[in-house]
């Protein structure tokens, strides 16, 4: 998807029993994405501006300021790669 | 004491910022830093001696030979050995442990054999063992830990039987940094007729490690963790041990005679001496000479003085922890004695990954998940944890930011 080839730098499954999937975008292109994460997803908390508690479409993520993401609970790659397109569309 | 302030000086990446704040390492369990003298060794064999190592004639060849063999000798005095013979250089821990399972294991463990492991083991001293019991068939156990991940010494003395070959235990833990009685437990292995192996990933970079007085008969441990560059790495045997084993990997530099039997059309080999029968094909030489140079550096700051400094920032960081941060859980033993630089902990309602990024955001680097030991945390009903680890370039002004950065995440 070019929005998401656009933006991120890579994706990678955590190490622990919650699988955890974490987002890193592309350094020179976190500001612009963090500003259209925030535009389109509903802040629930935010610390200090820089960890930002959001929901999209029914699914949890955090959003951190040095430009990467923490999604939790997703049913598989599919589902990340869509909510991504729509987050940084 | 060793001066924390001063040694930093020698360790260039410190110097930098991550996300506009100072580099706070916190992640030394998994790989060390390596300060300027290392990185010097290694680019000055590079741009003056490099040559093969004991292959040429030539001037460059037997420099490179010298310095690697030097490096040979130089752990050998570190950890006590009888002589060079003892010391394979590895790629590191993990190889050094599946050189152990492929070549003692292969010749010596059958049917009805038992390898004791414990809970607590990274999976490079469990993977090994059950790979090689597919094909030889014999049986992995394990012994048990007690509730704070420590080792539970009555199982472990329940688990001996007669039909136990070898013992093989990490001497710290990587996720809780428990300290295990290797002494006790060598004792216990040969009283019963078994070998004992030791993973001294996690001990021999910040403890004194003595095989001879520890009566180890295999240690193995990573360069990387102990300022060196990475893919290079130790094991130690017992030289009658080593000498009645076959060799692991073949090729060229383990051999001393190949020579075609015109009568059979096959091949008789002869292997080379120790400990280069271990070291097939070209080694990693540069990574030796930076080992010598960071075994160097440890033994002029003191593993007495690294143990001490560790066991003082390990005491003061759990109790500045427990007072920063009521959601705050520090898992594993008590008492900072009993441990080795290794803090692990959780936070009430932020998984570990959570805490290891929102740490990161202030240039904290710490580490997050199972740490390569699924069983541990199992055993422990833990689904993963974060990880401070310390190393002699930390100071207790580290300590006091990142306890800062930690209460702001009780806000999760």
């Amino acid at each position: 998807m070019p929005e998401t080839e656009e933006y991120v730098a890579r994706i990678d499954g955590t190490c622990g029993k919650e699988e955890d999937v974490i987002v890193t975008f592309k350094y020179d292109k976190k500001d612009e994405a963090t500003r259209k994460i925030l535009s389109k997803a509903k802040t629930e908390k935010s610390i200090a501006r820089i960890v930002f508690e959001l929901t999209f479409k029914n699914v949890s993520f955090r959003l951190y300021g040095s430009g990467k993401a923490i999604f939790r609970g997703l049913r598989n790659k599919e589902e990340l790669n869509t909510i991504l397109a729509e987050l940084l569309s | 004491m060793l001066d924390p302030h001063k040694i930093r000086e020698d360790f260039p990446i410190l110097k930098r910022t991550v996300n506009s704040n100072p580099l706070i390492y916190f992640d030394n369990a998994a790989t060390s830093q390596k300060p300027r003298q290392v990185i010097d060794a290694v680019k000055s064999f590079y741009e003056n001696c490099n040559a093969n190592v004991h292959r040429a004639v030539h001037t460059l060849s037997q420099e490179a030979s010298e310095l690697y063999e030097k490096a040979h000798e130089e752990v050998t005095e570190f950890i006590s050995a009888d002589g060079m013979e003892e010391i394979v250089f590895v790629r590191g821990t993990t190889e050094a442990i599946n050189l152990v399972a492929y070549s003692w294991g292969l010749q010596n463990l059958r049917k009805g054999d038992e390898v004791l492991v414990s809970m607590m083991e990274h999976h490079s001293n469990i993977v090994p063992w059950e790979m090689l019991s597919k094909f030889k068939q014999f049986t992995v156990k394990y012994a048990e830990l007690n509730g704070d991940g420590s080792l539970n010494y009555e199982s472990l003395g329940k688990s001996l039987s007669k039909n136990t070959k070898i013992v093989c235990l990490a001497h710290v833990s990587n996720v809780t940094g428990a300290i295990n009685d290797i002494k006790k437990i060598a004792q216990m292995a040969h009283d019963n007729g078994a070998l004992i192996l030791v993973d001294g990933a996690q001990s021999v970079p910040h403890l004194p490690v003595n095989v001879k007085d520890l009566d180890i008969d295999f240690l193995a441990f990573s360069g990387h963790k102990m300022l060196a560059p990475t893919g290079i790495g130790v094991l130690y045997g017992k030289r009658a041990l080593l000498e009645s084993m076959e060799p692991f990997h073949g090729g060229g530099e383990m051999i001393r005679e190949v020579i075609f039997d015109q009568k059979t059309k096959r091949c008789k080999i002869t292997w080379n001496t120790l400990p280069w029968k271990f070291e097939a094909g070209t080694p990693h030489i540069s990574g030796g000479i930076g080992l010598m140079e960071a075994v160097r550096y440890l033994r002029h700051v003191g593993m007495e003085s690294v143990k001490k400094h560790e066991e003082m920032l390990t005491k003061y960081a759990m109790s500045c922890m427990q007072e920063c941060c009521k959601k705050i859980r520090i898992y594993g033993p008590d008492a900072s004695s009993a441990k080795c630089g290794i803090i692990p902990f959780g936070i009430e309602g932020a998984s570990s990954h959570d805490v290891a990024l929102f740490l990161d955001n202030y240039g904290i680097m710490v580490r997050s998940g199972f740490h390569c030991a699924q069983p541990l945390h199992a055993s422990m009903k833990l689904s993963s944890s974060a990880r401070a680890s310390f190393y002699i370039y930390n100071t207790r002004e580290e300590v006091d930011r990142f306890t800062e950065v930690l209460r702001e995440i009780e806000q999760f």
